[in-house]
């Protein structure tokens, strides 16, 4: 049993990683990572309210009537979502601000309904909790590293604590203007995609069509 | 009526909600395999952007912004807080209005739209449509612009990435990179490329 728990958390890791396997959640994931400290918010956020929904739509999965399933677990959803609007507007105002629309887009992030759907629906509460929080950090991790990587090489600073400094300030380092821009986050999932796939080649898809070689060609 | 084209071009090309907020992207991804489709889901998204974002724009001055129930007698109620909630109650309930609407008058192209208009329900693109609607502070004209744009925008962002999609699977891509690897790549390069017309501003 222990065992089986420590599995569902860890699983969404790598092994079955939200975003670059299940294909959920992309859209807040991409937009958020200009910088570290934002995508350590938004993960925080993600993670609880993953958490907390999967939980509760696990607690009452019994007494959901199937065909109106889909309109408790988003009101669910929108319900803790609103939560944490509110406290994040109340507590960190600035980074809120800059989260914009985003926190707000939870609600139709598939990571938090898939999972409900998917998993909170049979299994139990410390189940689905558990493969709530893991589904979380998966996402989390691919977007910490992200945010890493596009705030070292946008700014050369890391959690606003600048690192590298600039050649407007007679520093040696370019900023790299492309990594705060929208097509740098593609590139780097993409290649993030690559890297994992590399190292676990049973997630690699099948090619739909594949190159001859010359001697299999017909004659 | 410059201001309102400015908008759309706006919203069309430069804040392109796909490939430049990234909003859709998991429909984006997933069903881009056939051009036939993506231009289903399209056509869908710019029907359902088009008609959400001003009624959400209706319900939110008169109803939720701070102020607006003066109407009622009630000037110091603000319930912007329920926005999120009243949003996607109101999406919801537009998606099934129109599926019916569309059934019943014009079954053809309810057809072509098929599966994906409820599948739209749970799009980040047309919430985050009209909160952007919100954060932006549209007039109502100008959130029926901008809905329209936006889906037409997406829409448009949905068929180009399909057509190199379908054109890319005789391509000979590395192993790890085959599939969702390359998909975000040229998702990428698209977005690049929008980026161009920033110049037009």
């Amino acid at each position: 049993m222990q065992d089986n728990n420590w599995r569902i958390l860890t699983r969404p890791l790598i092994d079955d990683n939200p975003l670059t396997l299940q294909i959920l959640g992309i859209c807040s994931a991409l937009a958020v990572t200009t910088s570290l400290d934002t995508a350590l918010l938004m993960s925080l956020v993600v993670v609880c309210v993953l958490a907390f929904g999967s939980g509760s739509v696990s607690l009452i999965r019994n007494h959901i009537p199937h065909s109106v399933r889909i309109i408790v677990q988003i009101t669910i959803i929108a319900t803790l979502v609103i939560v944490v609007d509110q406290v994040l507007q109340a507590y960190a105002f600035e980074l809120s601000k800059r989260l914009s629309v985003f926190v707000g887009l939870i609600i139709t992030n598939c990571i938090v309904l898939g999972r409900a759907e998917s998993f909170a629906m049979h299994n139990g509460f410390v189940a689905s909790t558990l493969d709530g929080i893991g589904n979380g950090l998966g996402y989390s991790l691919i977007l910490v590293i992200v945010g890493a990587i596009r705030e070292f090489f946008g700014k050369g600073s890391l959690l606003n604590v600048q690192i590298l400094i600039p050649t407007s300030q007679g520093g040696s380092f370019e900023p790299l203007h492309l990594m705060l821009l929208p097509p740098s986050a593609f590139f780097i999932i993409g290649g993030i995609i690559w890297f994992i796939r590399r190292k676990r080649p049973q997630q690699v898809e099948k090619a739909e069509f594949t190159l001859r070689t010359r001697e299999q060609e017909p004659k | 009526m410059n201001a309102f084209f400015e908008l759309f071009l706006r919203s069309v090309f430069l804040d392109n909600l796909a490939l430049s907020f990234f909003l859709g992207m998991c429909t984006f991804l997933a069903v881009s395999k056939r051009v036939d489709t993506a231009f289903g889901v399209g056509l869908a998204m710019m029907v359902v952007q088009t008609v959400t974002v001003p009624v959400n724009n209706l319900i939110y001055t008169w109803l939720l912004a701070p102020g607006a129930l003066a109407w009622a007698g009630l000037g110091e109620v603000d319930l912007s807080f329920l926005r999120l909630i009243a949003f996607i109650g109101v999406i919801a309930a537009m998606v099934q209005v129109l599926e019916m609407t569309l059934e019943f008058h014009v079954p053809k192209l309810h057809r072509a739209m098929g599966i994906f208009l409820p599948l739209i329900t749970v799009n980040c693109a047309i919430l985050g449509g009209s909160l952007f609607m919100v954060e932006r502070s549209y007039s109502f004209a100008e959130s029926v612009v901008f809905g329209f744009g936006s889906g037409f925008g997406w829409a448009l962002a949905i068929v180009i990435f399909a057509a190199i999609r379908e054109r890319l699977k005789y391509a000979d891509i590395p192993e790890g990179l085959q599939g969702l690897g390359i998909n975000f790549i040229i998702a990428g390069i698209m977005s690049l490329g929008f980026m161009a017309f920033a110049g037009m501003g």
